[in-house]
């Protein structure tokens, strides 16, 4: 019987901890285990043979570090091919048990946080499971306690092998993985990878897991696996004690399988004891079914956001279409503005974010990639990713850590035969346009029939119908006054007929008409009353967050109606309904550059916007701004003031400069620039505190910075000292080891730019070491960065 | 084999966290105190301090200090262990929601970001302060020496991957190593806890060291 015919029959016992039998056995600390498959193979089958006597329908491979990183690809194939051969004679001589092949975490982080690029984590894993073959039943990827790698895991195995795979996470008592992932959003990326089974191992014990077991059944549609350690090891005369002896491990398993877990076995501590009274307790038992379930979700890697009950907000803002600021963010490669973007639609109340970053100029797969990783260092929320280009949502989907919605598909059968396979291997909320080779219907009738025509095709691709979220398309009614009626029309008949969910780009209906906040917001209530479940919308228009608010109160989805009164009490008197949501700030007395010598942000901003209805840009740069910042920066020269101050007043004139560029922009001119400047951390170093410190004072300043980022190699920043024609670029390194790293890049920039000067700077850099490592400057502080780059600034002018 | 404790409530040390931000005996404005406060808190919420440990005995091999896998010819880490039969090395961590929240800041906001370190630093200081104050009562009647760490004086960075495969504090409480040595998460602590038959004096941790142009040196009253 093969091993997912025997799982859906009943209980499947898997084996216990492997790492605490060989320590009993003389494994020695820092041996590695794998090498025992060669040395001491005899000992590895006794181990799994005792496991199967004791009622274990499943063994595990001694093989949770055995990857590239830790041996060479000789000795690897030798481990894996021990291994395995030591698992089947263990099977063989029983006459019963399969072979769960394990493969345990790389023991590396992944980027953003680590340093392990994650494709090169999805081909390491690949080198590990290209040696299995067909010699085990199934992959156990196990005591993963990061999402991301663990994608990176099960990407590989299924690339690799076809054998089922299984996934086993760390969660700690709180529920949820070290990086972040709570039960719902681990569940919902495993599934949509498309595993076979999933659930916890390690660092727990079982009484802690059995609390944790019940989410996890019902949020699963595949069998739940559970697998804790015998508690928590202590020592007790010179020997590792666990605190969980087996009868109390056997049973809180026992309550596992009542509430819902299938595959159950142990982890560290766990002796086949263990697993034999675990086993004997739990025979007997029914287990409960392995239930489809049918909520639609999207994931991030902390959490995920159900579709189906209160309807959710996907932010719109990060979308070129229509918005200058944002093209010219995207074509200077200025990241820190979408972040800035994305932040401020999560505190207006977005779920989920919508990312289109189509521009024809761009590489578009390029920089969807490089815009969604910048934003998942951000913002916790899910992404949409939005894109006409198949190219660009294949590298997206398969970079993005978590489940993402995708959008679109159409009924086209180009469309479907370009996404679908796409949602099929990656996972993924799938926005289905009901829209086809013949158009957009104008009937409601007829955007169903083409619902109905995606659906089917979804299902010949093993798409599940949770995944696929409708978008019966919200039209302009200045073009066509039946439009919107249609639309309404569709979203009726999708939820009644289908029981789908569905999703509408609600700002489309106004277009063409003024005021268009009005006209949007009495169409998204229209479309909340027929059970919208998600809105692409701008979360910055009071109109719609009112209407929002306002549904879930009418709807009893805001019990008490206690969020309303929150929201309400907060609102500006109604006569006011088109003004901003600043609050009407108190303009302090001693004007601007009080305001941002003490670092008050909001009244800088209020009073920038004073001044200029009486002063020019220049003259309030000149007169208020660039005299307090001298004065701040002076004082933290003379360390009167401190670093926090100094960048509360460069974040107070930050917002008074904003004020003045938005008054620029508005009579067509631009605020003067000094010279550019590239900043970046050099490779190897992930830390850039001091060189973000830098930035934002040189903007201030008013220098155009090219900032690269952290890690980032020599040619990079060579490259775009070339592109930019920056006359200095700032260097930041931190770590005596990448101090190396900052040599060869003067080297580089003196080889290819000698008249581009550098300045340095970093906690282990001193006047002497810049010197020595060829630097034109070192920036002892982010003042003297500054002071330097005004000089090059002036005589580059001058020159 | 390696135990693991855990700490969900740390206590914060305000001074420790202001002196990386530079205020030495200079008291800070309101609104820097009334936003570190804001980002404390937040910190707080998203970290998961835990410590992973080992006992070992402490022996020498002709000019090598041996603990267990970590090697050394170390003079410094020698002097802090004479007298010493045994010795505790450990890992500690304020975990990886601290390095979300500084990630997230990292981005967009130096002040913030700032202030996320210096207050992560503080509480990784106090997770290893209050780890070696539970060890004192654990291995009374021995007293603990002042923790030292690769990377003080002449023991060298290096030691971290030996220290990596004793402790193995990938899988015990997730901290990696990356291949410039760094612990992620950021906000990790690897050190050798001596265990001594005499005690000895407080703060002795900074009075050893020979860089007395510190700004981070405690003071004697610390």
């Amino acid at each position: 019987m093969d091993i997912l015919q025997a799982i859906g029959r009943g209980f499947f016992f898997l084996d216990g901890g492997m790492g605490t039998l060989l320590q009993e056995r003389g494994l020695c600390a820092g041996e590695l285990p794998e090498r025992w498959n060669l040395a001491h193979a005899d000992e590895i089958v006794r181990i799994h043979s005792e496991y199967l006597a004791a009622g274990a329908d499943a063994i595990t491979t001694n093989t949770f570090g055995a990857n590239a990183l830790k041996y060479s690809d000789e000795e690897l194939k030798a481990v894996i091919d021990g291994a395995l051969s030591c698992a089947r004679k263990a099977t063989d001589q029983a006459g019963r048990g399969y072979i769960l092949f394990d493969i345990g975490p790389s023991g590396k982080l992944l980027r953003p946080y680590g340093d392990l690029d994650f494709e090169d984590a999805v081909e390491l894993f690949a080198k590990t499971v290209r040696l299995i073959g067909d010699r085990a039943d199934a992959i156990l990827i196990e005591t993963m306690n990061d999402s991301y790698e663990t994608k990176a895991a099960v990407l590989a195995a299924k690339e690799n092998s076809s054998l089922p795979v299984f996934v086993t996470n760390v969660y700690g008592a709180d529920g949820k993985l070290m990086t972040g992932a709570d039960i719902p959003a681990m569940v919902a990326l495993l599934e949509g990878l498309g595993v076979d089974a999933l659930g916890m191992n390690c660092s727990l014990g079982s009484a802690q897991m059995a609390r944790l077991l019940p989410q996890m059944y019902e949020e699963s549609s595949v069998p739940v696996i559970v697998q804790p350690n015998a508690g928590l090891p202590r020592e007790e005369n010179d020997k590792t004690v666990y605190d969980e002896d087996e009868a109390f491990f056997a049973e809180n398993l026992l309550s596992c399988a009542k509430d819902g877990a299938r595959m159950l076995g142990g982890c560290c501590g766990t002796t086949p004891a263990y697993i034999r009274r675990a086993a004997d307790t739990i025979k007997g038992t029914e287990p409960l079914p392995v239930v489809e379930r049918a909520t639609s979700v999207a994931s991030s890697y902390t959490h995920a956001v159900g579709l189906g009950n209160v309807p959710v907000l996907i932010g719109e803002r990060i979308n070129p279409t229509g918005k200058k600021l944002l093209k010219q963010a995207l074509r200077d490669n200025d990241v820190g503005y979408i972040l800035n973007e994305a932040l401020a639609q999560e505190k207006a109340g977005a779920h989920i974010l919508d990312v289109n970053v189509g521009l024809p100029e761009l590489d578009e797969a390029e920089t969807l990639v490089r815009v969604m990783c910048a934003l998942q260092e951000v913002t916790a929320l899910p992404l949409q990713l939005d894109s006409s280009s198949p190219e660009a949502l294949a590298r997206a989907m398969r970079r993005y850590n978590g489940k993402p919605m995708v959008n679109s598909v159409n009924g086209k059968k180009s469309s479907m035969q370009e996404i679908f396979p796409l949602v099929k291997k990656y996972g993924g909320l799938v926005v289905a346009l009901t829209l086809d080779e013949t158009g957009i219907p104008a009937t409601a009738e007829g955007r169903l029939k083409i619902a109905r025509k995606i659906l089917r095709a979804a299902e010949r691709y093993g798409i599940k119908r949770k995944d696929i979220v409708f978008d019966p398309l919200a039209m302009a009614v200045s073009a066509d006054p039946s439009a919107p009626r249609a639309t309404l029309g569709a979203l009726s008949l999708l939820r009644e007929k289908l029981g789908a969910n569905t999703v509408l780009g609600v700002s489309n209906v106004s277009f063409g008409l003024p005021n268009r906040e009005l006209i949007t917001s009495a169409f998204f209530a229209l479309a909340l009353g027929r059970g919208l479940s998600a809105a692409i919308m701008n979360p910055f228009s009071a109109e719609m967050i009112r209407t929002y608010r306002s549904f879930l109160a009418l709807t009893g989805a805001d019990e008490n109606c206690s969020e309303y009164i929150s929201f309400a009490a907060g609102l500006a008197p109604a006569a006011s309904v088109t003004a901003a949501p600043a609050k009407a700030e108190s303009v302090p007395s001693e004007g601007l550059r009080g305001a941002i010598v003490r670092g008050l942000k909001d009244q800088a901003a209020a009073c920038a916007k004073e001044l200029l209805r009486s002063a020019g840009a220049l003259e309030i740069i000149d007169r208020e701004i660039v005299p307090a910042l001298d004065e701040v920066g002076k004082g933290f020269e003379e360390k009167r003031v401190f670093l926090p101050q100094l960048l509360m007043s460069a974040e107070a004139a930050k917002a008074a400069f904003a004020e003045i560029r938005g008054a620029l922009s508005g009579a067509g001119e631009e605020q003067p620039r000094k010279c550019a400047v590239v900043l970046a951390t050099v490779e190897g170093d992930i830390h850039d505190i001091g060189k973000n410190i830098v930035k934002a004072l040189l903007e201030n300043y008013s220098f155009r910075v090219i900032d690269l980022g952290r890690d980032v190699p020599p040619e990079k920043i060579v490259q775009a000292a070339e592109e930019s024609g920056a006359p200095v670029v700032g260097l930041s390194a931190l770590m005596t080891t990448t101090v190396p790293a900052m040599e060869r890049t003067i080297a580089l920039l003196r080889e290819r730019l000698p008249a581009c000067k550098v300045i340095v700077g970093g906690a282990v850099l001193t006047e002497d070491y810049a010197k020595k490592i060829g630097a034109d400057a070192y920036g002892k502080d982010a003042m003297a960065s500054v002071r330097y780059c005004e000089e090059i600034d002036r005589l580059s002018k001058r020159g | 084999m390696s135990y693991r404790s855990y700490y969900p409530r740390l206590r914060f040390p305000p001074k420790q966290a202001l002196r990386y931000l530079g205020y030495r005996s200079a008291e800070p404005e309101r609104e820097v105190l009334a936003e570190l406060e804001r980002v404390r808190a937040e910190v707080e919420r998203a970290m998961t301090p835990a410590v992973c440990y080992v006992r070992v005995p402490v022996a020498e091999e002709g000019e090598e200090l041996v603990l267990s896998l970590v090697r050394t010819k170390s003079e410094g880490l020698k002097r802090n262990l004479s007298g010493c039969g045994e010795a505790v090395l450990f890992a500690a961590t304020i975990g990886m929601g601290a390095d979300r929240v500084l990630s997230r800041y990292a981005r967009v906001d130096p002040l913030r970001e700032a202030m996320a370190l210096a207050i992560g630093a503080a509480y990784a200081e106090e997770l290893c302060d209050e780890f070696c104050r539970d060890l004192a009562k654990e291995c009374a009647p021995l007293y603990p020496r002042p923790r030292f760490s690769p990377g003080y004086g002449d023991f060298p960075l290096s030691a971290q991957r030996q220290f990596f495969a004793l402790l193995s504090p990938e899988r015990e409480i997730g901290i990696t190593l990356n291949d410039s040595l760094l612990m992620s998460p950021t906000k990790s602590v690897t050190a050798v806890v001596g265990l001594s038959k005499t005690p000895c004096r407080p703060n002795a941790r900074c009075a050893d060291c020979e860089r007395t142009d510190c700004v981070y040196r405690a003071s004697e009253e610390d």
